[in-house]
């Protein structure tokens, strides 16, 4: 199963070319990106830059207009978040995908319920319940009970839940959209040990979008800044900088200005 | 870690802390805790005001009046959960007796044409269902639509008159004739659906599908599957309930049910805690809203209150029952949703 970078010479997810239009709109305009296992790819760029449209087309939750993902060297078309889930990738949506009116333990295993053996295969409510308690226990956030509705937690910990549930469900390849924008400085602790003992294990490949510039490089191998649906700078972490980002930033704003 | 994470729920602390019983506590904590209250309370009323109210005779005119609305509100708790509604599941639960009878006309043994009147209310739920979910027009709309056109075909097929029910006398009594069976088809229908709705996946997609769509989407849910099949479910179930009305009294009027039979069982659903944004919702708390209509209805017409009045009696009670219990369900922690 486990099959380090370098055995294998196919990045566990690419994409090649990617278009995605909402009508009118170009969200994403030939994008391309990669990521092997062990590393992890961080996403900057403005707001509407198109990072959650690209991250929503390799979940399978949008298909593009153009374009071909690869995942372990071979060439798939998602038909549904079902089907690029089969091949273990999982996503932290930046709304965070939960149900306010379902519980902690619901919401950890919505659509991926545990069922009892034996027909009619109704829901085994006691064992998600000790398995979400076990997960989020793991993790170390702080949650009153896992039987309290969602709608009733704060931002910081529905962030945590759903990062927790993305995590404790076997992901190979995991996503995660702004992971940490709620949170308070110990739950971020908490959730970027976490992702470093992910990346620590070698066979899991993250792609983190982010906002926070000096995090994402000292988290990431690879960083790379979307504008107006376009990559306009890719880079290993350790040869760049914070300032060096801001820079480009700057003068890819100066220049859409003189235009 | 400062709190420890605990198995024990611990919804709804708060002013109900306070309540003198335990026991009492807990049932108004639940969804349908606080409709449970209220029916035993007006049960008590019409008890000590009448004593005809709980003699075997009246409670049998109860339990017929109940089912059929009980019966209406488990498909419509469905889809009030999913953020839909079926206008026209009164109009669906007329249709169906006549298909039935046209079969039996036409030398089918009765209960396959039961059977392909159920099926036939399927196909109606399942065209709905497309063209809400596909077509993107408001089920509000589509089912309004549909409200018209069923009355229409009814009409048309029935030439206007009432059809005979088909059947031996042993198929009617356990079909409806027998003075509980209606009630208990009911009691049958909502111990299913309260097993779908709170331990299966398909009732927790539907309140996945109703509590937040494009988070059900992103984790996979297939929604549109979810609210077709909940149409389907629920102009299926409404058929069933024509056809044992149908059953019981023995024959069919082609405007039978109608509108009235829908806002009852919408009505039961609401009053028994059914959240009608969508995301929440209980079939238990469906029957005690169906049950506490009837006592109502048949509480009043045993004190033999001015026809005139009537209504205006029953409308005042239905809004007085419905907002003890979102009070209730506000101090519950719940909030009005
Ligand atoms: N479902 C949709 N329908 C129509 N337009 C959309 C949809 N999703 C995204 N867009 C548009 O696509 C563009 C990119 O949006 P996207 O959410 O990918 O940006 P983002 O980079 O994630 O921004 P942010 O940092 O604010 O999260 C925006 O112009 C947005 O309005
Ligand atoms: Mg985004």
């Amino acid at each position: 199963m486990n099959t380090p970078s370098s055995a294998s010479p196919a990045p566990a997810l690419r994409a090649e070319g990617i278009v995605k239009r909402f009508g009118q709109v170009e969200a994403l305009s030939g994008v391309a990106m990669q990521v092997a296992n062990g590393e992890m790819l961080g996403i900057l760029g403005d707001n509407g830059a198109g990072k959650s449209t690209l991250l929503k087309i390799l979940t399978g939750f949008h298909r593009p207009d153009a374009g071909q993902i690869y995942v372990r060297g071979e060439a798939q078309n998602f038909t549904s978040v079902d089907h690029a889930r089969s091949f273990g990738i999982e996503c932290v949506y930046q709304d965070l995908a939960l149900v306010n009116s379902l519980s902690i333990f619901h919401n950890m295993f919505l659509n991926r319920e545990l069922l009892r053996p034996g027909w009619p295969h109704l829901l085994d409510h006691n064992e998600m319940r000790h398995r979400a308690i076990e997960a989020l226990t793991d993790i170390g956030v702080n949650i009153p009970s896992v039987d309290v509705e969602v709608g009733r937690l704060s931002g910081g910990q529905r962030q945590a839940i759903a990062v927790a549930r993305a995590v404790a469900s076997n992901a190979r390849i995991l996503l995660l959209d702004e992971p940490l924008a709620a949170m308070g400085a110990r739950e971020a602790g908490l959730i970027i040990d976490l992702i470093e003992r992910l990346k620590a294990r070698g066979d899991i490949a993250i792609v983190m979008i982010a906002h926070n510039y000096a995090q994402t490089l000292a988290l990431c191998d690879h960083v790379m800044l979307m504008q107006h649906g376009e990559v306009t700078y890719k880079s290993a972490a350790k040869d760049t900088s914070v300032v060096e980002l801001l820079e480009i930033v700057r003068r890819e704003y100066q220049d859409a200005r003189r235009k | 870690m400062e709190q420890k994470l605990s198995t024990s729920a611990t919804p709804g602390q708060g002013a109900l802390q306070n309540a003198p019983f335990g026991f009492l506590r807990r049932l108004l904590l639940r969804p349908e805790g606080s409709i449970v209250v209220v029916a035993i309370g007006l049960i008590i009323y019409f008890e000590s005001t009448n004593a005809n109210f709980l003699t075997n005779l009246n409670l049998e005119t109860l339990s017929q009046f109940v089912a059929a609305p009980v019966i209406i509100a488990c498909g419509e708790i469905m889809l009030l959960i999913c953020r839909e509604i079926d206008l026209s599941a009164g109009q669906v639960y007329a249709l169906a007796p006549f298909i039935m009878s046209i079969g039996a006309k036409a030398g089918l043994p009765v209960l396959v044409a039961f059977g392909g009147a159920l099926v036939i209310c399927a196909a109606v739920g399942l065209v709905i269902g497309l063209i809400t979910v596909y077509l993107k027009v408001p089920s509000f709309v589509t089912t309004l639509g549909m409200l018209f056109l069923i009355t229409g075909i009814t009409l048309t097929i029935s030439r206007g008159f009432p059809a005979d029910t088909p059947g031996g006398p042993v198929l009617s009594s356990i079909m409806g004739q027998w003075g509980y069976s209606e009630f208990l088809w009911a009691l049958g229908v909502v111990a299913v659906m309260h097993v779908v709705l709170r331990h299966s996946r398909w009732g927790l997609h539907t309140i996945a599908t109703g509590g937040n769509i494009i988070a059900a989407a992103e984790s996979g849910i297939d929604i549109n599957r979810i609210k077709i099949g909940n149409f389907i479910l629920t102009s299926t179930l409404a058929g069933f309930c024509g056809l044992i009305e149908a059953f019981r009294i023995g024959s069919t009027d082609p405007l039978a049910g109608g509108s009235n039979i829908m806002f009852l069982g919408v009505a039961s659903g609401v009053i028994g805690g059914t959240a009608i944004a969508g995301g929440a919702g209980t079939v238990i708390g469906g029957l005690v809203g169906g049950i506490v209509l009837g006592v109502l209805q048949d509480g009043f017409t045993l004190q033999g209150i001015n026809a005139f009045a009537f209504d205006i009696i029953i409308g005042a009670a239905i809004l007085v029952a419905m907002i003890t219990n979102i009070y209730l369900a506000g101090r519950r922690g719940a909030g009005p949703t």
